[in-house]
């Protein structure tokens, strides 16, 4: 399998290049829709509008919609008998969601990825062998499995709501402390009487932290308990001038490649 | 409050937290009852704990701590699961088939997994799953569409995830208890008695998943026991596993309750005794080779699955220390049976039993009534003087603690036109006309006491006869836990949770928690406080005592 690692350069100007869509919206529009759609509507129809079956809605994939109009009706009323809710949007909120859906696959997901105008094409097998040998990748990483429980599992990073980009995975191969996900955070905790415990964020609230340390296991800890508690950098190491641009693009085609 | 996690982390220093939950620890489970490691807490099932903080002079001192919801039960589902704790976490299942890893001190959550189970499942009665097991730091969850899957207990993350051979979701074929690790190895078997399923039992490498032995819960051509089937009856004559089975490591056997023939209401359709329906088997570990049986109800056409726990106990039997097993059955009885040799060494009454009158020397019922044309009045009722709902055995008391249904009957109707298998449908003939709801609890209750009753009796096994009974004006799905300080802890379905005085039944204090306890609770301890949990209706209630 060849992934080319190829975005589209964005300009400050978008224009309407979605499927089927009806009208021309804003830049700004469009941003705010963005925003909107991660925080309301991605927990379900995933970054790319792809995650529920049958539906993709960055190209213009509906199952019910034929106008933008009855996208913003939708969005506002919900469909009955289907896990779709209605949402407490005025209509022009709604009308930025939609905005978004239009434009949806000419935006990175990420505002803040570099632009590749091109990349060079990889290749999956070679990247398996990249990613177990030269790469020590399952020293930390989890895939399909098999592998370390320290960082991420990279299983599923080509489907639904973990699925990344190219670039943003070239981006955290290259620095991949540039932008940490939530779910990937590191946080180190220093007990009152100096025990330290440092693992990946796995929840905490108004109370307490809860980590999973490689070293202790899952920990749990009363912030009240603890002396200090702050997000450290990741321990992934940036394989800039590791590996070649070829053999990054190589592990990147496989990792898309597991299912 | 105060983090006990953090605590024992400055008391060791860094180091770990998280030993290999070994086989060796879980035969031995009864001596780190701050764990609770199995489905029943042990592999004996008597889930009994030697915690001993909360006494019958202080549990009036429980206060909630924490609560667990569930996301959604809908029509017939019901939360049955029993948790697991291993060195302060927790794991459960939320229905249908999720896991939840949480902090058992805080109740915050570490992780969760979810498995979606296939459009195809079919069960009879609710999306119910009653929990996990654990060996090593690999959890084992079986689920509605007839998977078993294998999870790291640190991450969540999948290890394995399997379908065994010959099984499907459309057929009827779905997983609802919590596994049995054996050694190495993972055991468990098919519910769907009411779709025609042939059940089994069968282990499962630990590692891998591979399939090590099946014991087919109806033998085969060729088989002992096939003779009591006819031309094809066998093929989709039920006998499901629903609960969980327990383990002997001094005889290496292994015990696993069997359910229903089906159809469940028609035996004029599939003549003989049906083994080994409504048995309990013993088999090997190694090789899932029988080594004993006994049947409780030959025959069945009253829906009496015998799936109920196996509870394993060493008791004083005519003057002599007796490897034995305490069974409280579903079709009204309870039994002292030899767990070495099956001997049948006793059956009394729970409740009012109209259907037998008695047994001959080996332990056959002598059974006197069947489904009739015009309806046949049984007691106790289709859903039994006791069901899934776990008993407790106190070796500190000696007493055999069974949560029941009392003075409970069905009307059952045959059909003479027979009932043909049809793939993926329901297999069973006319429903019984049932006294009270078998599934769904009615918000309101208007049933008098003479019109049945739910109840926790305490029976001695040594002498047959019953000691003390609890009485609730609802009946109980809830299972029993017994604790070294002569503690019962019990609740049903209007929504109390009570502790009673082990050795009399007295009422020391009780919860209302505003839905049905249909799971068995258990202790654990984090950081030296004892805490007690149990579900009810859509959420899992955790007490400890004030500080």
């Amino acid at each position: 399998m060849r992934i080319y690692v190829a975005l589209t350069f964005i300009t400050s100007f978008v224009s309407p290049c979605g499927l089927f869509a009806q009208h021309s919206y804003l830049p700004s529009d469009i941003d705010d829709g963005r925003r909107i759609y991660e925080t309301s509507c991605g927990t379900c129809h995933g970054a790319f509008g792809d995650a529920v079956p049958g539906i993709d809605l960055g190209r213009g994939q509906f199952r019910r919609a034929k106008s933008d109009e009855d996208l913003v009706r939708i969005i506002r009323s919900g469909i009955r008998d289907t896990t779709m809710p209605p949402f407490n949007f005025n209509e022009s909120q709604a009308t930025m969601v939609v905005a978004y859906l239009r434009n949806m696959t000419a935006m990175p997901v990420d505002r803040n990825a570099p632009i590749e105008v091109l990349g060079p094409p990889g290749d999956a097998t070679r990247g398996k062998v990249i990613f177990e040998g030269k790469g020590k990748c399952l020293t930390c990483h989890w895939t399909n499995g098999a592998g370390n429980i320290t960082g991420p599992d990279l299983s599923s990073l080509n489907g639904g709501r973990g699925r990344r980009s190219p670039a943003e995975l070239r981006r955290s191969l290259l620095e991949p402390n540039a932008e940490v996900r939530p779910e990937n955070r590191t946080i180190r905790v220093v007990t009152k009487s100096g025990a330290t415990s440092t693992g990946n964020l796995l929840n905490q609230d108004t109370d307490t932290i809860q980590l999973l340390d490689p070293k202790l296991g899952l920990a749990s800890f009363m912030k009240a308990d603890l002396k200090e508690f702050e997000l450290v950098p990741s321990p992934m190491p940036s394989f800039k001038g590791l590996l070649t641009d070829q053999e990054s693009a190589d592990v990147i085609s496989y990792l898309l490649s597991l299912k | 409050m105060k983090c006990f996690r953090a605590l024992i982390l400055i008391l060791v220093g860094v180091t770990s937290l998280h030993a290999d939950v070994t086989f060796d620890r879980i035969v031995k489970a009864g001596q780190e009852p701050q764990n609770w490691l199995t489905y029943s807490g042990n592999l004996n099932s008597q889930r009994y704990s030697l915690l001993d903080q909360i006494t019958p002079a202080n549990v009036k001192g429980l206060e909630l701590q924490w609560v667990l919801q569930v996301r959604t039960l809908t029509g017939a589902d019901k939360w049955e699961a029993t948790p697991l704790v291993v060195d302060g976490v927790m794991y459960t299942t939320r229905p249908p088939n999720e896991v939840v890893a949480l902090d058992a001190a805080t109740g915050r959550i570490f992780w969760t997994y979810t498995h979606t189970p296939s459009q195809a499942t079919r069960v009879c009665c609710g999306r119910v799953n009653r929990g996990l097991a654990i060996v090593g730091e690999t959890l084992f969850l079986a689920t509605l569409d007839a998977r078993l899957i294998a999870l790291d207990a640190r991450t969540g993350r999948e290890l394995w995830n399997i379908q065994p051979d010959g099984v499907a979701p459309e057929l009827g074929y779905s997983f609802t208890s919590a596994p049995l690790v054996v050694k190495d190895k993972v055991l468990t078997g098919p519910a769907g008695g009411e779709y025609g399923i042939r059940g089994f039992i069968a282990a499962f490498d630990a590692k891998t998943g591979k399939e090590a032995w099946r014991f087919n819960t109806i033998p085969g051509p060729g088989e002992p026991g096939h003779e009591t089937w006819t031309e094809t009856t066998w093929q989709h004559g039920g006998a499901p596993i629903w609960l969980t089975g327990s383990y002997d490591p001094d005889l290496n056997l292994t015990y696993w309750g069997v359910g229903n023939p089906g159809p469940d209401w028609n035996g004029q359709d599939r003549p003989g005794d049906n083994l080994y329906s409504d048995s309990v088997v013993a088999l090997d570990a190694d090789t899932g080779k029988l080594k004993w049986h006994y049947q409780f109800t030959p025959h069945d056409e009253f829906d009496f699955d015998s799936v109920q726990i196996p509870v394993l106990a060493d008791i004083r039997w005519q003057g002599a220390v007796r490897k034995v097993m305490l069974w409280a059955n579903r079709n009204g009885l309870w039994y002292v049976l030899d767990r070495a040799t099956g001997e049948f060494l006793s059956g009394k009454p729970l409740t009012q039993v109209n259907w037998m009158t008695g047994f001959d020397a080996k332990g056959r019922p002598n059974k006197i009534l069947g489904p009739t044309v015009e309806g046949t009045r049984v007691y106790p009722n289709n859903q039994g003087a006791t069901n899934w709902y776990s008993p407790s055995y106190s070796p500190s008391t000696g007493l055999f603690y069974v949560p029941c249904w009392m003075d409970t009957f069905s009307v059952y109707r045959k059909d003479p036109k027979g009932v043909e298998y049809r793939e993926g449908q329901q297999f069973t003939g006319i429903t019984p006309q049932l006294q009270i709801p078998s599934m769904v609890p009615r918000a309101t209750n208007t049933r008098l006491p003479e019109e049945g009753y739910g109840a926790i009796q305490a029976v001695d096994p040594t002498t047959g006869e019953r000691k003390w009974l609890f009485k609730m004006t609802d009946v109980t799905d809830s299972g029993v836990l017994t604790t070294a300080t002569d503690l019962v802890f019990a609740g049903g379905r209007e929504g109390y949770f009570y502790a009673l005085d082990a050795k009399n039944g007295n009422l020391l204090w009780k919860a209302m928690v505003g839905g049905q306890v249909a799971s068995g609770p258990i202790t654990y301890a984090v950081g030296g406080r004892q805490y007690i949990a149990f579900n009810a209706g859509n959420a899992m209630f955790v007490y400890a005592l004030h500080r």
